[in-house]
């Protein structure tokens, strides 16, 4: 595998991304772990950096992994809410970019929940913008952490088979584990009623399950997905109580896949919805993992980009 | 690419086993006494190190290694990959000898010390390496040294360890391109 040299780069997705590029961030990732584990988690790496955080959409673990990722590699964090910023006075994205990198901001971490708005920002400014979930498209983070979780409990993706269960079609989540999966070599399901799978499935290095049965038969992970019901404009299922009974991932549900099968979920978790009350307890659960994860990802994506070229 | 042998495998271990000796004989006995290598050529010397003194019957030294690379003064301008940190043992109130392969400018050895002080509080550091080749930019010195090499700033030194390189063990001058 050839190391890659991230320096100066944007992470707007996992689209597209090469498996050595992946493998880089998750290496790197592994050995800050090690970093997380110490009695004192502070590294002098990004002194001098200023990392901005931008969300423009609610979120506990990954904007406060974020922040943790650039303290403890020393880099100074600025977050900004969406409704504390001057978009709510009428600023464009675009004048509050141009804002940011005038305030020699290093680098930009934004949630939005416009599809594609980061791509767009990135155009906009030469520093680099990592995306922190972009409407219903990618969460690459998220994805990166998801790879690292799985990979340290099973030592390779490839071959593996993985479903992703739930709704799908609302979850940027979804779309970053897909192409990151796909190009470590996993197999992707993706299962859920219809009206929850993506319009373009079609497109997608996917199988398609609208049957939880079938979809967790043999499976090796169930990566299990929230009922975005923020995003849902009209009712896609008749009633929570009819969801949870035909797709909740329960302890009887996952009797099917292997003995050994893990279970993963993004969070939050609704319990006794979309994931059965006692499956997050299991002993194959990596909820928990996820989120220490999380903190290693995002301090090697800080690392890598904020790098030096060459 | 003209490459110059300055120290055949049996030179390496020479030297290596007179620094074991060292390390005993100024800390009288090895109590106290742990090693630690900066990634990656200090991790298998250290490894080494351990295993002489341990020959030799000076007791089991425990030993780990510890990464520099986010605790370089230079990683805005240069790339470096970074690595696991490996030393399972609490290095408060202990001797810690720093091992590195070549002692050049100082400044990994400055960023090793600087690693080592995050992990805990060491009662002293020595530092140990099997080739000093001069044009210190700090004031560091070792306290163990395998072969005092004069250089010019030009020049690499590579040190050839079989754990990492395969074949045998050696150092080597590289002079560049442009001198010949």
């Amino acid at each position: 595998m050839s190391v890659i040299n991230f320096a100066g780069r944007d992470l707007l997705g996992l689209e597209g991304m090469s498996r050595d590029e992946i493998t880089t961030i998750l290496d790197t990732a592994t050995t800050f772990s090690e970093v997380l584990r110490r009695d004192v988690k502070k590294v002098p790496t990004l002194r001098g950096k200023s990392v901005v955080t931008m969300f423009f959409e609610n979120s506990t673990r990954t904007r406060s992994s974020f922040e943790a990722a650039g303290k403890y590699m020393s880099a100074d964090v600025i977050n900004i809410s969406g409704s504390t910023s001057s978009a709510t006075k009428g600023e464009s994205l675009k004048d509050t970019f141009l804002t940011l990198q005038a305030l020699t901001a290093d680098l930009v971490v934004m949630r939005t929940p416009h599809s594609g708005a980061c791509h767009q920002a990135a155009e906009w400014v030469n520093i680099p913008v990592v995306n922190a979930g972009d409407g219903t498209h990618e969460h690459p983070t998220q994805g990166l952490l998801d790879l690292m979780t799985l990979r340290d409990a099973k030592g390779s993706l490839e071959g593996l088979t993985v479903a992703i269960v739930g709704d799908i079609a609302h979850s940027r989540v979804a779309r970053s584990n897909i192409w990151g999966l796909h190009a470590m070599g996993a197999n992707v399901r993706l299962v859920g009623p219809s009206t929850l799978l993506p319009a373009d499935a079609d497109r997608l290095p996917v199988t398609v399950f609208t049957d939880l049965h079938a979809g967790l038969e043999g499976a090796d992970v169930v990566n299990v997905l929230r009922l975005q019901l923020e995003r849902q404009a009209r009712a896609l299922f008749p009633t929570e109580r009819e969801y949870s009974r035909l797709f909740g991932v329960t302890k009887s549900a996952l009797r099917v896949a292997k003995p050994d099968v893990l279970v993963m979920h993004p969070g939050p978790m609704n319990r006794g919805l979309e994931i059965g009350g006692d499956v997050p307890d299991l002993p194959q659960s990596l909820i928990e993992k996820q989120v220490t994860n999380g903190v290693a990802v995002r301090m090697a994506v800080l690392y890598l980009l904020l790098g030096a070229e060459g | 690419m003209a490459e110059t042998q300055v120290m055949d495998a049996g030179e390496v271990r020479r030297a290596l086993t007179r620094i074991a000796h060292e390390i005993v004989e100024k800390n009288k006995g090895t109590e106290r006494v742990v090693l630690v290598g900066i990634l990656r050529r200090g991790e298998p010397l250290a490894a080494r190190l351990a295993e002489i003194i341990s020959r030799i019957g000076e007791g089991d030294v425990l030993f780990g290694a510890v990464d520099i690379a986010l605790y370089r003064d230079d990683y805005s301008v240069r790339h470096a990959a970074a690595r696991t940190t490996r030393v399972p043992f609490d290095i408060t109130g202990k001797t810690v000898v720093l091992v590195d392969d070549v002692l050049f400018t100082g400044r990994s050895v400055r960023a090793g010390i600087a690693a080592l002080m995050d992990l805990g509080r060491p009662a002293s550091v020595q530092l140990a390496v099997v080739v000093d080749r001069g044009h210190r930019e700090l004031p560091i010195r070792a306290d163990f040294v395998g072969k005092n090499l004069p250089t010019s700033r030009s020049e690499r030194v590579n040190v050839h360890l079989s754990e990492l390189d395969g074949g045998e063990d050696g150092v080597f001058i590289e002079k560049p391109e442009a001198a010949l």
